[in-house]
């Protein structure tokens, strides 16, 4: 395939992204970030983000295991989630934090747990369109061609 | 021989001489002691005057005893000698009592005189007397009348004064009966109240227009009424005699009539009778005591009824206060319910602008025709704009409360005028509307304002006159208002004064469209009122435009309105609005209205030390990035601890994250102020925060934050707000 064909595909992959609400404005934001004095920020700051939310979605999974679930603990966790994801643009992932911190605000263990299985099926979405869109990125480096903004 | 002796007159009767001896002796003895008792009687008493007439009379009295005695001694034959002396004692005597008997005649009339005064004194002192016991009387009625009228003032409730009046007054003047009689409701009757002696008087009634109460009312002082009359027949008619009775009247006063000349209109009347069988009569100072106390009891009659007339109003204060703050609370729990409402409206209606936004804006990086690409432009100007039509939503009910604020910078007039006429001139072609913009030459190309808002305003009010023209011309005409054009005769309260820094700009929308009628004017600015005109039925709109534009005008303490002559006459638009003059050091620093040609490579801030406080590792990245792309040398720290140890007078700004739960950022600001003394010396602190709530601006302002910006910050926002924050020292984003 050729570097035009490839660049149009990842055009129109980031362009469904954000129609369907995986990212938002913020990552935008985050691509202007990058230069050439930066220019792996993107792939950093999302690699990052997957470290981050994996330790907090583990650490979430055990604390709503537990007999009496501590709901400040859980809390803390959801509102690190939400932040992290608002950082990056991951708008669904986002979403579903502000509601899952609803739950734990009313102490809600059902809630939560739904909410638990939500995020973590957000959450592997946009990691793989994420992934999907840097191994494009990634093809079109190597045919020579340049990222287009 | 003859002797010479002498011979008793008579001769001697042996029984009858005896007798006449023992009687001599006797009168002798008693003539004889008498002086030595006036001797002694007058030894005592040391005033008596007339002395020397005591010793003459005694003089008298002891020489009559002597002659008495030696008259003794001549019953029986006697010598010479003692009838010589016999002789003498009698021509004594009969010189001292001649001249007693001549001195008598001076002083028996001055002994009289004497006995005159004595009684005349006597009968003096008894009148005194009398007097004395009347004034005590007086005296103790005086003093009843205080305590009665003390008794009188100390209680408030109407029915005890009555009764304590008449108790009392029963008391003080021992009267039989004593009673009150107060007007009815109807004013033309006077009703037995209260009496002293019956418990429960039968409420019987008198008509008020007799003739002897009619005296009684017309005079201030206690009248002498006949027993017989209506009101004072009071106790069954029997064989006594009936005392005197005495009336008075009573002023009842009211409210209203607290003026000092003004005579109140209804009396009551209170009878007051003496004991019957009695011969007692009313005295003037008992008259005097009955009107005093009549007094009395008015005044302390119209205290009651003050005192009622205020525990009434009191209790309708409380509970109309009750129910303010019910209806305050109700309306607060709805503007909270309303404003949580806009929130989550406001929040759906970002979501597809957004996308909306970052769609137009990545289109417009592809490759398209000038055609395409002027659409895709006013595509996004469109968004931006409605991007702010949407927060102003959120405005408008922060407009209500008052915590809007205008984010005041120096703009290009000239260029939002333009804009303005780019914006509409595709809309108003296709209805065939020419469209003129006037500006006058004395306007300043720069002024100091909100840009944003009064293009809003200038735009919804072109957008309107465009929408209710079907044909015709629309004229855009904007100038400098001086002072007499400043003043209008629409707004009479309106006085604007332009001053050094300012200037007012007037703007004039003149269309020939579908004209507004006279009685719809008022309501244009109303908010979600429509005028009911056929030819506006379909042109849509919420009808907030007009409300809100009055509101901003308002902020920007200009006046806003709308002429017209009548429908289909075309209606003229003007506004005025106060703006501030720009100078040439503000013109360097203007932001660009158009986001779309900025320099991603533009270094602002080279080598501007920059702290970042962030738990969250992606979050703190990403500000990182943010200012590292700004030419920014930007240290991090995870830790509000960590953040103290590492802050150093080298840090210019701190940017710290404070929407964490558990992490007190502004503690750590305050600590941070205490480590710094010298404000030139401290670094700028800053608060990043999600939370767009009132409190958290209010509380980062409370521990002396320098500013507060808004998660997400995209990278135009940072840099603007670094230099705003660089250049003032100070920056809080309305948030």
């Amino acid at each position: 395939m050729d570097v035009v064909q490839l660049q149009r595909q990842l055009v129109d992959y980031r362009t469904s992204l954000y129609h369907e609400g995986f990212l938002d404005e913020q990552f935008t934001q985050l691509q202007e970030l990058q230069d050439e004095n930066n220019p792996h920020f993107v792939v950093e700051v999302v690699s990052l983000f997957f470290e981050d939310s994996e330790r907090h979605l583990n650490e979430l999974t055990t604390a709503l295991e537990q007999q009496s679930v501590d709901f400040r603990r859980v809390d803390a966790h959801v509102h690190q989630l939400k932040g992290s994801s608002s950082s990056i643009g991951a708008q669904r992932v986002q979403q579903v934090c502000i509601a899952f911190r609803n739950y734990c605000e009313e102490q809600n263990v059902e809630g939560c747990l739904e909410c638990l299985q939500q995020v973590k099926h957000e959450y592997s979405l946009v990691k793989t369109k994420l992934e999907s869109m840097f191994q494009l990125e990634q093809q079109i480096l190597t045919a020579g061609g340049s990222i287009p903004m | 021989m003859e002797c010479n002796c002498f011979e008793p007159q008579w001769p001697a009767d042996e029984l009858l001489m005896k007798y006449q001896y023992i009687s001599d002796f006797f009168i002798a003895l008693a003539y004889f002691s008498i002086p030595l008792e006036l001797i002694y009687f007058v030894k005592k008493s040391a005033l008596f005057p007339y002395r020397w007439v005591l010793v003459q009379f005694g003089a008298f009295i002891v020489l009559c005893g002597a002659t008495h005695l030696i008259n003794l001694w001549t019953f029986t034959m006697h010598s010479r000698g003692v009838e010589v002396v016999m002789t003498t004692a009698k021509v004594l005597t009969a010189v001292v009592s001649c001249a007693t008997a001549l001195m008598l005649v001076h002083i028996i009339p001055d002994l009289l005189s004497v006995k005159i005064r004595e009684l005349f004194l006597k009968n003096k002192a008894a009148e005194l007397d009398r007097e004395m016991g009347l004034i005590r009387t007086q005296e103790e009625t005086g003093r009843h009348v205080r305590m009665l009228t003390h008794e009188i003032r100390s209680t408030l409730d109407r029915h005890t004064i009555l009764k304590t009046t008449l108790v009392e007054l029963g008391r003080t003047l021992s009267l039989q009966e004593c009673a009150l009689w107060m007007p009815t409701c109807t004013g033309l009757e006077l009703q037995l109240s209260y009496t002293l002696r019956q418990q429960n008087p039968v409420g019987y009634t008198v008509p008020i227009h007799l003739p002897v109460i009619n005296k009684v009312f017309s005079s201030s002082h206690a009248v002498k009424i006949s027993p017989n009359c209506p009101v004072a027949r009071l106790r069954p008619a029997g064989k006594y005699i009936p005392g005197e009775v005495v009336a008075v009247r009573v002023p009842l006063l009211h409210l209203s009539n607290f003026q000092i000349n003004d005579w109140p209109e209804r009396y009551a009347l209170m009878v007051l009778m003496l004991p019957s069988d009695s011969a007692r009569q009313w005295h003037i100072h008992e008259l005097e005591l009955v009107e005093v106390v009549a007094d009395q009891v008015a005044v302390a009659l119209s205290h009651a009824a003050i005192l009622e007339e205020s525990m009434r109003a009191r209790d309708l204060l409380m509970e109309q206060n009750v129910a303010l703050d019910l209806a305050r609370r109700e309306a607060e729990t709805a503007i909270r319910a309303r404003n949580d409402f806009l929130a989550v409206m406001n929040h759906e209606m970002r979501t597809p602008m957004h996308a909306i936004i970052a769609l137009s804006s990545l289109l417009q990086e592809t490759e398209l025709t000038p055609e395409q690409r002027l659409m895709v432009e006013t595509i996004l100007k469109s968004s931006n704009l409605l991007t702010t039509l949407i927060n102003d939503v959120l405005d408008l009910s922060r407009l209500e409360d008052g915590s809007l604020q205008l984010d005041l910078e120096t703009f290009n007039l000239y260029a939002l005028f333009r804009e303005v006429l780019n914006l509409i001139k595709p809309i108003a072609s296709v209805k065939k509307l020419h469209v003129s913009l006037n500006l006058a030459p004395d306007l300043p190309e720069y002024a100091v304002g909100d840009e944003k808002r009064l293009m809003q305003t200038i735009l919804n009010i072109v957008g309107n006159a465009v929408k209710f023209s079907k044909e015709g011309s629309i004229s855009i005409t904007a100038f400098v208002a001086k002072s007499e054009s400043l003043r209008d005769s629409q707004a009479p309260e309106f006085f604007p004064v332009p001053s050094d820094n300012h200037f007012y700009l007037r703007v004039q929308v003149k269309d020939s469209g579908s004209g507004i009628s006279p009685q719809d004017i008022p309501k244009l600015f109303t908010k979600f009122a429509q005028t009911q005109s056929t030819a506006t039925r379909n042109s849509g709109g919420s009808g907030l435009g007009l409300a809100i534009c009055k509101r901003f005008v308002n902020l920007m303490e200009g006046h806003i309105w709308i002429e017209s002559e009548g429908l289909g006459k075309g209606s003229t638009a003007i506004f005025i609005v106060k703006l501030g003059i720009a100078d040439r050091l503000n013109k360097s620093k203007l932001p660009f209205m158009s986001k779309v040609s900025t320099n991603h490579g533009l270094t602002a801030f080279p080598g501007l030390k920059v702290l970042v406080m962030d738990e969250n590792g992606v979050s703190r990245m990403v500000t990182k990035g943010l200012l590292v792309h700004l030419g920014c040398d930007v240290t991090m720290v995870s830790s509000s601890d960590e953040c103290l140890r590492v802050v150093s007078q080298e840090h210019k700004v701190v940017l710290m994250d404070v929407c964490v739960p558990g992490i007190d950022g502004y503690d750590i600001a305050i600590r941070i102020r205490e480590k710094f003394t010298k404000r030139r010396e401290r670094p700028l602190l800053v608060a990043l925060t999600g939370n767009t709530d009132k409190v958290a601006k209010e509380n980062c302002m409370r521990v002396g934050m320098d500013g507060v910006i808004l998660k997400p910050v995209s990278l135009d926002k940072m840099r603007s707000i670094l230099s705003d924050l660089l250049e003032h020292r100070l920056l809080f984003e309305a948030i």
